[in-house]
């Protein structure tokens, strides 16, 4: 009997020939090629990392932890706990004086990350463009595109210590716009927008009518009066969407707890697709979450504080050393200029690691306008700082 | 609350160069607050916390629960400032609840603090019953872990 040949044989496999062209498409994060440098080298401070060196208060995870314990592993709603979707929406009314319906307007997520493209996948058809203020966190053009938009980068400037300015995207409207995100206090830069330099952003949101994307992660951590969101000015409530979360406030990045809060009909359109692909948020994230936003304001102040303290010394000590840098108001970045020393970010980034293992991260990953900055995040150790400053000294003298 | 206390009580080898550069004042300005803080009291001296456990020969450790008789116009204050004059009583504090006042006494071995127990503090006039504890290992103190435990590791470099 003749044996039937398998195609196996005949037709290669090949993944790549499976893969989505938007994907394959896509370059890879900057930042993996330092995360390589620095994961094998002894000894290094890395200033690169963009999370709290803080762990999570030990109230927050004790009551995950009697959470877990007397069996608490199902799921929630979709939208995420009631009681939780009621004490952010709680807060925001004391912190912004802004009501949302804790019941429609409000989306617990998966971390902001997964807000963010929730926010992009739920308001934009193929071909439409969302206005993105760089430098800026690196995920936001990639989830543009994977949802079928157009990102359109606009660039901030020292000049205007990073703000953005409303001409600017006056510039990059077309009749294509329909989103502008907001990401202040901002990674990497450190800048804040206050209150009137949102005011004059309003126009032109209205004229083009934009929705607004508004990524405050990092507004607890605001070092210079209190946090403003483009959702306080009159009549910009309905027209955004703020996105934030514990991970930087109460040092929670691992949970990965973030929200959403906007007008009813996005926020259910945002759940929609959360319910069909992350169905809600982990439950145990969210009961710690819970405890953080009803006990965890104390730790909150202290980390806050904490950062004020290190975020005074490590840019007076960045100036003192020759490397010029703007007072950065918010997050936990710094964001010096190496323009003047005669090397692109990404050669500074590269020698200050291999001659002084110091590792930052170069300003040309978080977008064009970022080239000849470097980010450094203060959210590490005073002493680790200081001896940072020391080796980056060094490192300037030898240049 | 002061900054500067704050500061120290965290780290008293931080210098006013480092503690001005934190909180964003003069040098100056810095060291003469140290100085007045100093001066009137507030800073009674700058020590350093040790885990003696990690050496081969440790001290030995005791807290004294004591029942103390109050006393017309010195109240607890004259029983416990004699004890306190005793160069093995590392602190001495009035409490509330079943007992009056708490001692922390350091000797070398177990017998010392037993004898120094049973031959200065006991028959103190005032002094009506003593109750010794002795310290088998400490966990944490000034809110300072002495165990040592691995440092949760995060990513060396994330966005």
């Amino acid at each position: 009997m003749k044996q039937k040949q398998s195609l196996k044989n005949i037709v290669p496999w090949s993944a790549d020939g499976h893969l989505n062209r938007v994907v394959k498409a896509m370059p890879p994060s900057g930042i993996r090629k330092f995360f390589d440098l620095v994961s094998e080298m002894e000894g290094a401070i890395s200033l690169g990392v963009g999370e709290p060196d803080f762990v999570t208060p030990w109230h927050v995870r004790e009551a995950c932890i009697y959470s877990l314990e007397s069996g608490n592993t199902h799921y929630t709603s979709n939208k995420g706990m009631p009681e939780l979707r009621e004490v952010i929406c709680d807060s925001v009314r004391s912190d912004l004086g802004l009501d949302y319906n804790p019941s429609e307007q409000i989306l617990i997520t998966t971390g902001v990350s997964e807000a963010v493209d929730l926010a992009f996948r739920a308001t934009l058809n193929p071909g439409d463009e969302a206005i993105v203020p760089e430098p800026c966190y690196v995920a936001y053009a990639p989830d543009i595109v994977l949802s079928g938009g157009v990102a359109r980068a606009v660039p901030t400037r020292l000049e205007e210590e990073f703000r953005l300015r409303p001409e600017d995207v006056s510039a990059a409207v077309t009749n294509k716009s329909r989103v502008l995100l907001l990401s202040y206090p901002n990674n990497p830069t450190g800048a804040i927008m206050t209150r009137s330099d949102l005011e004059e952003l309003a126009d032109v949101v209205v004229e083009n009518d934009l929705l607004v994307v508004s990524d405050e992660v990092y507004a607890k951590l605001t070092y210079s009066g209190s946090h403003a969101s483009f959702a306080q000015l009159e009549g910009m409530q309905e027209r955004t969407v703020i996105l934030n979360g514990l991970s930087k406030s109460h040092a929670m990045t691992g949970w990965r707890i973030g929200y959403a809060l906007g007008d009813p009909d996005l926020v259910g359109a945002m759940t929609k697709i959360h319910q069909y692909t992350m169905l809600c948020a982990p439950t145990m994230a969210q009961v710690a979450a819970l405890e953080a936003m009803q006990k965890g304001d104390e730790e909150m102040v202290h980390m806050r504080h904490e950062y004020n303290l290190r975020r005074r010394m490590f840019v007076s000590g960045l100036n003192r050393i020759g490397l010029d840098c703007f007072e950065p108001k918010g997050a936990f970045y710094a964001f010096p200029s190496v323009r003047s020393w005669g090397l692109s970010s990404e050669e500074f980034a590269e020698r200050l690691l291999k001659e002084q293992k110091v590792a930052v991260v170069p300003g040309n990953v978080f977008g064009q306008s970022g080239e000849g900055f470097l980010r450094c995040s203060y959210a590490t150790s005073r002493e680790e700082l200081i001896e940072a400053l020391d080796r980056m000294e060094i490192f300037l003298s030898g240049l | 609350m002061n900054e500067i206390l704050e500061i120290l009580s965290e780290n008293a080898k931080a210098t006013p160069a480092e503690i001005a550069a934190l909180i964003g004042r003069p040098e100056a300005a810095v060291a003469s607050e140290i100085q007045e803080l100093e001066d009137s009291g507030v800073i009674r001296k700058y020590i350093t916390l040790i885990n003696w456990e990690k050496l081969d020969k440790s001290y030995v450790f005791a807290v004294l629960e004591l029942k103390v008789a109050l006393q017309r116009k010195t109240g607890y204050d004259a029983v416990a400032e004699r004890i306190a004059n005793f160069s093995e009583v590392e602190s001495v504090r009035l409490i509330s609840g079943d007992h009056d006042l708490s001692v922390t006494v350091r000797g070398e071995s177990m017998k010392d603090i037993a004898y120094f127990v049973a031959e200065k503090i006991a028959p103190l006039e005032g002094v009506q019953s003593t109750c010794t504890h002795f310290i088998l290992k400490s966990y944490k103190e000034h809110g300072v872990f002495l165990t040592d435990k691995p440092k949760p590791q995060r990513l060396v470099i994330t966005p």
